[in-house]
């Protein structure tokens, strides 16, 4: 029993890097742009899609073909930026944003649908299948290479962020966007590439969503809700927070599933439920702002 | 000035006494249970996104949750029926449980998503929304699980069936929105939109803010709850996905922006547009797949065209006409705008 419990908590930390992966993106957008983009499910969808043709179609591998996959989610981010959020302004500007995400998110969905049609698809590589015998654990290897991209990611976020003129910028809008725009930074250009960045990351997210799980088009719903859990309960805009939290959730539900597989779910929302009771900010989150 | 007004609503009375009449003689004119079918489906999305609309649209706080009431208000009759066995026509009598039902999960529902605003609160809506619908999964024994629950069976040809359910989709559309323009009117009403305006202003105004958005919240899911009991008795079954279904609040809120969010009308007009349009397209092509396309290029095409709502747009566009270019009301000083005619209210309530 005890090391079931054990196993299951390994397995919690490495499933919890690739949830991680997904919501970088996801909180990295709210951050800067003040958004939710419900769409980022239906992107880590797509993302698995493309690598899923890339290594059908042109026997690429899967750690290879993020090397294209990346940059294209990047340009499809970026447009959808320019095209939809970018016109959004105003008092209902909130619920707007949501709801055009949502809306791309049905667009991209029935795309997917019409060309890969309901039956579930899964991506495959040699290192799929197999694990490692490690401390008396059995740990996949796709988690394993996947929880070092996640970190990998991560840390080249930071780097980002924290080290480049460009972060620097990005967490200038991040704190006052008007106060960035009177320094001279050009804010819808920060926007465009933020969203670009939160949008690519969902490459990486999906391949190793798409390795690890089968998925069909429709998988996109039960992702955004795990991410949304998430983002809200690592604190909206902390990508710390976003990684803390992924390894506790997928944690909390791994270690349930060891007694009630179908339960595990449930505690997952339920988690999310009872910590914004006590700490309506998430764990790392920031002071709500004065506003609606 | 004040015979305009009278006249004015005069024939707004009769217009509406037109609409009334053209509602109840519908099934009269179009017999065939294939349109009326159209009609009660738009009918049930007319009461349930104005039920909607009289939290959401009022208070400002989006709710992607809905589908927990209309969902449980189905599940109650069906359970009730199934456990108290009742049949025949007698499962009519278990309608006001559906809205119990929802009255009742939206107060701890409402105690908790409530003290969050904004993006937070639809998270926890959507949360909320899962839970329920993994819980409609997962209790088997309560819920029938996978395969859901099944209505009695009414011993009633097409034609009577369809026409029956007509009739009672539009007594419950009438009270919601009866319910919403009461609202509306009154002093509740003006502290939801003080809520929406600027929540911390009314608190600071006196506003029991808790108090008046669960209220609302509990309202809209009361009747939202008694909408699905119907829905539930007009499909004769409900399943897990099809109950508590995440599209089912998307296309509320796509219904409501259509309109205008937080008007009377709006909701009404945007029910009846989008719900035929999708049951026709559902129909026709089985896959659905090109519905959901369309739905969202819809959606993304009045979000930025037209983000205020048919009823809004339209009725400035009158105005305008009206006016012949003209401002209504002769500006206070040179350049300044008039002012909003659909402000002026919450600014009343302030002082």
């Amino acid at each position: 029993m005890a090391h079931q419990i054990y196993q299951a908590i390994a397995d919690g930390i490495l499933v919890g890097g690739v949830y991680a992966l997904m919501a970088v993106g996801l909180t990295l957008i709210f951050g800067v742009l003040d958004i939710i983009n419900i769409a980022q499910g239906v992107l880590v969808i797509l993302g698995a899609y493309l690598s899923y043709e890339l290594s059908a179609r042109l026997h690429l591998d899967l750690f290879l073909g993020l090397l294209i996959t990346v940059p294209a989610m990047f340009v499809i981010g970026v447009v959808i930026q320019w095209a939809f959020i970018r016109r959004l302004r105003g008092r209902e500007r909130t619920s707007m944003t949501l709801l055009v995400s949502y809306a791309v998110a049905l667009i991209i969905e029935g795309i997917l649908y019409e060309i890969y049609g309901p039956n579930v698809k899964q991506l495959n590589a040699s290192y799929v299948q197999s694990s490692v015998h490690l401390l008396g654990f059995y740990l996949s290897d796709i988690y394993l290479y996947g929880f070092a991209l996640a970190v990998a990611v991560v840390v080249a976020i930071y780097a980002l962020l924290y080290r480049t003129r460009f972060g620097r910028s990005v967490r200038a809008t991040m704190q006052d966007e008007t106060a960035a725009r009177l320094v001279g930074i050009d804010v819808n250009r920060v926007a465009a590439i933020t969203f670009g960045v939160g949008v690519a990351v969902t490459a990486a997210g999906g391949m190793m969503f798409g390795a690890t799980n089968s998925f069909n088009p429709n998988s996109g719903y039960d992702l955004i809700s795990r991410l949304l859990a998430i983002i809200i309960l690592g604190g909206l805009g902390s990508i710390g927070g976003a990684l803390a939290a992924s390894v506790f959730m997928l944690t909390v539900e791994s270690l349930v599933t060891i007694w009630s597989p179908e339960w595990a779910i449930v505690v997952f929302y339920a988690a999310l439920v009872l910590v914004l009771v006590i700490r309506p900010t998430g764990f790392f989150g920031r002071q709500p702002v004065r506003a609606q | 000035m004040n015979s305009t007004v009278s006249g004015q609503r005069a024939v707004r009375s009769a217009a509406l006494a037109v609409l009334a009449a053209a509602a109840v003689g519908f099934p009269l004119v179009f017999s065939s249970p294939v349109v009326t079918n159209y009609a009660v489906y738009a009918l049930i999305f007319v009461a349930v996104v104005s039920a909607w609309n009289v939290f959401s649209g009022f208070s400002g706080y989006i709710s992607l949750g809905h589908a927990v009431f209309f969902g449980s208000g189905a599940y109650a009759v069906g359970i009730a029926a199934r456990d108290w066995h009742i049949n025949g026509t007698g499962v009519f009598a278990l309608l006001p449980l559906a809205a119990v039902a929802g009255a009742v999960i939206a107060v701890p529902f409402g105690l908790i998503a409530l003290r969050v605003r904004r993006h937070t609160f639809i998270v926890i809506t959507i949360a909320v929304f899962f839970i329920f619908q993994l819980m409609a999964f997962n209790l088997n024994s309560f819920t029938g699980g996978t395969i859901g629950m099944s209505a009695p069976f009414l011993p009633w040809t097409p034609t009577a069936f369809n026409d029956r359910f007509y009739y009672i989709a539009l007594a419950c559309a009438a009270v919601t929105v009866v319910m919403a323009v009461l609202i509306r009117r009154s002093r509740f009403g003006l502290q939801l939109r003080a809520i929406r305006d600027d929540e911390d202003r009314a608190r600071g105004l006196g506003v029991q803010a808790m108090r008046v958005k669960l209220t609302a919240f509990v309202l809209s899911a009361a009747m939202t709850g008694l909408v699905g009991g119907v829905w539930f008795l007009y499909l004769t079954q409900v399943l897990p996905q099809s109950g508590f279904d995440p599209l089912f609040d998307l296309s509320l809120v796509l219904m409501a922006f259509l309109g205008g969010l937080g008007t009377i009308s709006g909701p009404v007009i945007g029910a009846l547009i989008i719900e035929p349009g999708q049951l026709y397209l559902t129909i026709k092509y089985t896959n659905g797949y090109l519905s959901e396309i369309l739905l969202g290029a819809l959606f993304l095409l009045i979000v930025l065209f037209m983000p205020r709502g048919l009823v809004p747009t339209a009725t400035e566009w009158i105005r305008r006409l009206r006016t012949r270019g003209r401002p209504a009301v002769p500006p206070a000083s040179p350049g300044a705008a008039a002012p909003q005619a659909s402000e002026a209210p919450t600014r009343e309530a302030r002082t």
